[in-house]
C-alpha cells in the first residue's frame, strides 16, 4: 500500500507560497459562483461579502449577470491572505518504478510464469466505461496502449453496470490476480458506497492471502482513502495504463517475494 | 425546415461532389443488412412488448412491493400458458369468463387465484375482439395527443433551427421541474430529462413520482405527466411550444415508448443498436422491442433521436467516422420500416475528434456536412464534445464554441448544448446560462455563414466526406456478407462484441406461435384506430 509522504518543494528554500497573478506574492485568485438573488446592488454587495469571508481582500466583482429573475452569476477577482505551507502538504507519491510494456511482460514471465489476470468493471449503476476502457482497451489513453496490449496480461473487461456479486464470481472464475473497478458517477457519493461494498464483498468471499488486488479509479477519488475504502490502490484523474501495469507488477510480484498481503 | 434550407442542404450533396450512385448503393446495402433483422423481429415478441400492450389497454399501478401490475400479469400468464400466443388472448379470455376488469384480473392472477388458458375458435375471436376494443382506446389517446401537439405548434409556431436542447438531471422530479422551466425561459426549445443510470437494465418501469435517482430521474408515467404539464404551463407563458424528451431504450423500450405516446412526450432517444452495444442487452430482444417502440413513435408523431454519438466516445472519432454513417443508414432503414417519416429522424452524430489532431475542425465539418447531405430532410441531432473535455473549463468553453459553429455551418436540426463543465459536475445553473450565451454568440455572429461557405469541391473537406462515405459502403458490404447479427457479434460497432445468443433480457424473448395475437401491433400495422 502506498503511504502519504510530504511533497518535495520545487526549490528547497521555498516553503511558503501564495497564488500568483502577475507579481510574486500578490495572492490573486479568480472565482465564479451564483447567488440566489436578483441582480442588483445588494446582490453585488453580497458577492463581495462572500469573497471577503473566503479570505479575498480586496475583492473585485468584475462581472455580474442576472440569470432569470432569481439568480445572479458573479466573477470575482481578489487577493487571498492565506499562505500555503509546503511542509504540511500531503500527497500520494508514486512509490513504484514506472516500467515499459516490455519490462512489465518480462517481469510477469519471469516471476509468475503465467499471464497475469486482470478483471475490470464499472460497478453499480455506473454506465461510464470511459475510465476502465482507457486503462484496459488496446486503444489505451494518453498515447499509451491499454492492458490488453500486454502479451503477459489477460484482460477480462466485464463492462458497465456489473453487480458486485457478479464481479466477485467472475474474479473467482477467471482466477483474477487484480480487480480494476472504475467509478465515474459521484452523485450522492455513489462511487464511495460502491467501492466500500465491493471491497467488503471481496474480503468476505476470499481468504486474505487469496484475495485479488483491489484497485479503483475515477476522476473524483481521493487517492489517500485506500484504508477507508478497503482497497489496495486508488488511481485518480489522468492515470495511464502504464502506471497501472507498473503498479500491478510492483505490488503483485513484489509481494510474492516478500510473502502475503494482509 | 424551410424550403430554402432544403435546397441549400441538398446542395451540400453537390458541393461535396458525392456520387448519387454511391449514395443509392449505401441505402440499398442498409436495407439488405436490416431486412433479415426485421423479419426476425416480426417472428418474435418479448415480455416488454406484451407489457406495453397492457399499458395501452390502461393497466397502471403496482403491487405493494412496487412491482407493476403489467409485470405481475405477464409473468403469471407466461408461467401458465406461455407468451407464444401473446398476453391478450389469455387475459381477455379470463376477463370475459370472470366478468372482471383488467386490474382485477391482474390482482387475482398475482394472488394465484386465476387459471389462464389459450382460448380457441369462437372464444378466441371474442377475446381478440374485446382486447382490441380496450387497447384501441390507448391508441386513440396517442392519436389525440398528437393532434393536441399539432394544435399547440400551429398556435405557437415552431422555433427556428437548430432547436436548443438542454438536459436536466437532478434525480428528483420536483427539482427537475423548476430547472426545466428555468431552462425553457432561458431559451431551451427541447428539455431532456436524463434517466437514472440504472434504469435501462430494469425489467420494469417504476411507478409514480420519483425523488431518488442516480445521475438522472426515473422515467415513469407520472413523471412524464408532471413534466409535460409543467412545460405546457411554461409554453403558454412563453408563447412557444417547449418539447419534452426522454429515453425509449433498455429492457423496457416498448413500454416507455407507449407511456411517451400516452403522456405526449415529443422526442425519444431510440437507437437501433445502442442497448446491444453499450448495455449488453440481447440483440434479438433489442430489435423486437425497437420495432414496436418505433411503430409507437411513428404513430405518436414523436421525433426519435439516435445514438451514434456513443460510437465516437468509445472508438476514435476519425477512424470510426464511417461507423456513424453506417449506423445512421441502418437507423434510417429500421425507422422507415416502422413507419417513421424523415422529419421524425433525429439521426445522431457528434463533435468528438481530439482537438489536438491537426485540422480536427475541418474533419468535423466534413463529417457533419456528409450527414447533412445524406439525410437532407432529417433534423439531425448534433451532440457536443464530451470525450475531450478535460476539466479545463476555459478550453472546454472554446471547444463548445467550435462545436456550435460547425452546427451553424451545417444546418443541424437539434443542437444539444455542450457544457464547459462536462466531466466535472452535473451542469450548474450558471453552466447552462454560459453555454446558452456561447450558442447565441455563435448564431448571432455567424449563424448565416453557411450562405457564403462552400468547401472547395476537391478540397480537404469534400475529399474527406467522400472518403468516409466510401468506407461506410465498404463496411456495409461486409455487414451484408456477414449478416448484421454476426457483425454485431464480431465487434464491428463501437468495438463491442455482442453475440445474438447472449446478453441481458434474452429470457424475455418468445417466438410467436401461429395463433399469436397482439391487437396493439395490429392497430399500428393497419394504421387504424379501432
Amino acid at each position: 500500500m502506498s503511504k502519504a509522504t510530504p511533497a518535495k518543494a520545487a526549490k528547497p528554500t521555498k516553503t511558503i507560497v501564495r497564488p500568483y497573478g502577475d507579481t510574486t506574492g500578490d495572492g490573486m485568485v479568480q472565482m465564479s459562483f451564483t447567488l440566489p438573488l436578483p441582480h442588483d446592488k445588494r446582490a453585488e454587495g453580497a458577492a463581495l461579502q462572500l469573497a471577503k469571508k473566503m479570505g479575498m481582500d480586496p475583492a473585485m466583482v468584475v462581472h455580474a449577470k442576472a440569470m432569470g429573475p432569481e439568480f445572479t452569476f458573479f466573477v470575482v477577482y481578489g487577493s487571498v491572505h492565506h499562505l500555503v505551507d509546503l511542509r504540511d502538504v500531503q500527497v500520494v507519491e508514486r512509490d513504484y518504478p514506472l516500467l515499459s510494456p516490455k519490462e512489465v511482460n518480462s517481469a510477469i514471465k519471469k516471476m509468475l510464469r503465467r499471464p497475469l489476470v486482470v478483471v475490470g468493471a464499472c460497478i453499480g449503476t455506473d454506465a461510464h466505461t470511459v475510465g476502465i476502457d482507457a486503462i484496459l482497451n488496446i486503444k489505451g489513453f494518453a498515447g499509451e496502449k491499454g492492458l490488453e496490449y500486454y502479451t503477459e496480461v489477460t484482460v477480462v473487461n466485464l463492462g458497465a453496470q456489473v453487480s458486485v456479486p457478479d464481479l466477485v464470481e467472475q474474479s473467482r472464475i477467471h482466477k483474477a490476480d487484480a480487480v480494476l473497478v472504475s467509478q465515474v458517477v459521484t452523485q450522492r457519493d455513489a462511487h464511495l458506497h460502491n467501492t466500500r461494498e465491493m471491497s467488503a464483498a471481496f474480503r468476505e468471499a476470499f481468504p486474505a492471502d487469496k484475495r485479488p488486488l483491489l484497485v479503483v479509479g475515477g476522476p473524483r477519488f481521493d487517492e489517500s482513502m485506500t484504508t477507508e475504502l478497503g482497497v489496495d490502490r486508488i488511481f485518480g484523474k489522468g492515470t495511464t495504463p502504464g502506471e497501472v501495469a507498473s503498479y500491478l507488477v510492483h505490488s503483485l510480484l513484489g509481494q510474492r517475494e516478500k510473502g502475503k498481503r494482509s | 425546415m424551410t424550403d430554402a434550407a432544403k435546397v441549400r442542404y441538398a446542395d451540400a450533396r453537390r458541393t461535396l461532389n458525392l456520387d448519387p450512385v454511391t449514395i443509392r448503393k449505401a441505402r440499398s446495402l442498409a436495407r439488405k443488412a436490416g431486412a433479415p433483422v426485421v423479419s426476425l423481429a416480426k417472428r418474435h415478441t418479448t415480455v416488454s412488448v406484451e407489457r406495453a400492450t397492457l399499458r395501452l389497454a390502461g393497466l397502471e399501478g403496482a403491487d405493494v412491493e412496487g412491482i407493476p401490475w403489467v409485470n405481475r400479469l405477464v409473468d403469471v400468464v407466461r408461467e401458465q400458458v406461455g407468451l407464444e400466443h401473446g398476453v391478450s388472448l389469455p387475459v381477455w379470455d379470463a376477463m370475459l369468463r370472470t366478468n372482471d376488469d383488467l386490474i382485477t384480473v391482474a390482482q387475482k392472477a398475482a394472488a394465484g387465484s386465476l387459471t389462464f388458458r389459450i382460448p380457441e375458435a369462437r372464444d378466441a375471436a371474442r377475446s381478440g375482439k374485446a382486447a382490441r376494443a380496450t387497447i384501441s382506446a390507448g391508441i386513440r389517446r396517442i392519436d389525440a395527443n398528437r393532434k393536441h401537439r399539432d394544435k399547440l405548434i400551429t398556435k405557437y409556431g415552431n422555433p427556428p433551427a437548430p432547436w436548443i436542447y438542454l438536459i436536466v438531471a437532478t434525480g428528483d422530479i420536483y427539482e427537475d421541474i423548476p430547472q426545466a422551466q428555468a431552462a425553457a425561459r432561458e431559451g431551451a426549445d427541447v428539455i431532456a430529462v436524463i434517466r437514472s443510470t440504472g434504469q435501462s437494465l430494469l425489467d420494469y418501469v417504476p411507478e409514480g413520482a420519483t425523488r431518488e435517482g442516480y445521475a438522472g430521474t426515473y422515467a415513469t408515467q407520472e413523471n412524464f405527466r408532471l413534466m409535460r404539464a409543467a412545460l405546457d404551463e411554461t409554453s403558454a407563458e412563453l408563447g412557444r411550444y417547449v418539447r419534452l424528451t426522454n429515453y425509449a431504450s433498455g429492457l423496457c423500450m416498448p413500454e416507455i415508448a407507449s407511456l411517451a405516446g400516452l403522456e405526449r412526450l415529443d422526442m425519444m432517444l431510440n437507437d437501433s443498436m445502442y442497448g446491444i452495444l453499450f448495455r449488453d442487452i440481447n440483440p434479438i430482444r433489442t430489435f423486437v422491442d425497437q420495432r414496436f417502440s418505433r411503430q409507437i413513435h411513428a404513430r405518436a408523431g414523436i421525433i426519435i433521436n439516435t445514438g451514434e454519438d456513443n460510437y465516437l466516445t468509445t472508438a476514435d472519432a476519425v477512424d470510426a467516422a464511417h461507423t456513424v454513417t453506417v449506423s445512421q443508414l441502418l437507423n434510417e432503414y429500421f425507422a422507415k420500416e416502422a413507419g417513421l417519416e424523415d422529419w421524425q429522424l433525429g439521426l445522431g452524430h457528434a463533435f468528438e475528434i481530439n482537438p489536438d489532431v491537426p485540422d480536427s475542425f475541418r474533419l468535423e465539418l466534413a463529417h457533419a456536412m456528409l450527414a447533412r447531405a445524406l439525410f437532407p430532410d432529417a433534423p439531425l441531432k448534433w451532440m457536443p464534445p464530451t470525450k475531450h473535455m478535460t476539466g479545463d473549463i476555459f478550453k472546454g468553453f472554446l471547444h463548445d464554441g467550435f462545436f456550435n459553429l460547425a452546427g451553424a455551418l451545417t444546418g443541424q436540426g437539434i443542437l444539444l448544448v455542450g457544457m464547459m463543465t462536462e466531466a466535472v459536475v452535473t451542469p450548474w445553473l450558471s453552466d447552462r446560462d454560459l453555454a446558452l450565451q456561447n450558442v447565441r454568440y455563435v448564431f448571432n455572429t455567424a449563424g448565416r455563414l453557411h450562405e457564403d461557405f462552400r468547401p472547395a469541391p476537391d478540397g480537404f473537406i469534400a475529399q474527406r466526406a467522400r472518403e468516409v462515405l466510401g468506407e461506410a459502403v465498404d463496411l456495409l458490404e461486409r455487414v451484408v456478407d456477414d449478416t448484421l447479427l454476426e457483425a454485431i457479434g464480431d465487434g464491428t460497432f463501437g468495438l463491442m462484441k455482442r453475440p445474438a445468443h447472449a446478453g441481458r433480457g434474452l429470457d424475455g424473448v418468445v417466438k410467436k406461435a401461429s395463433g399469436y395475437l397482439n391487437p396493439a401491433a395490429d392497430l399500428l400495422d393497419e394504421g387504424v384506430a379501432r
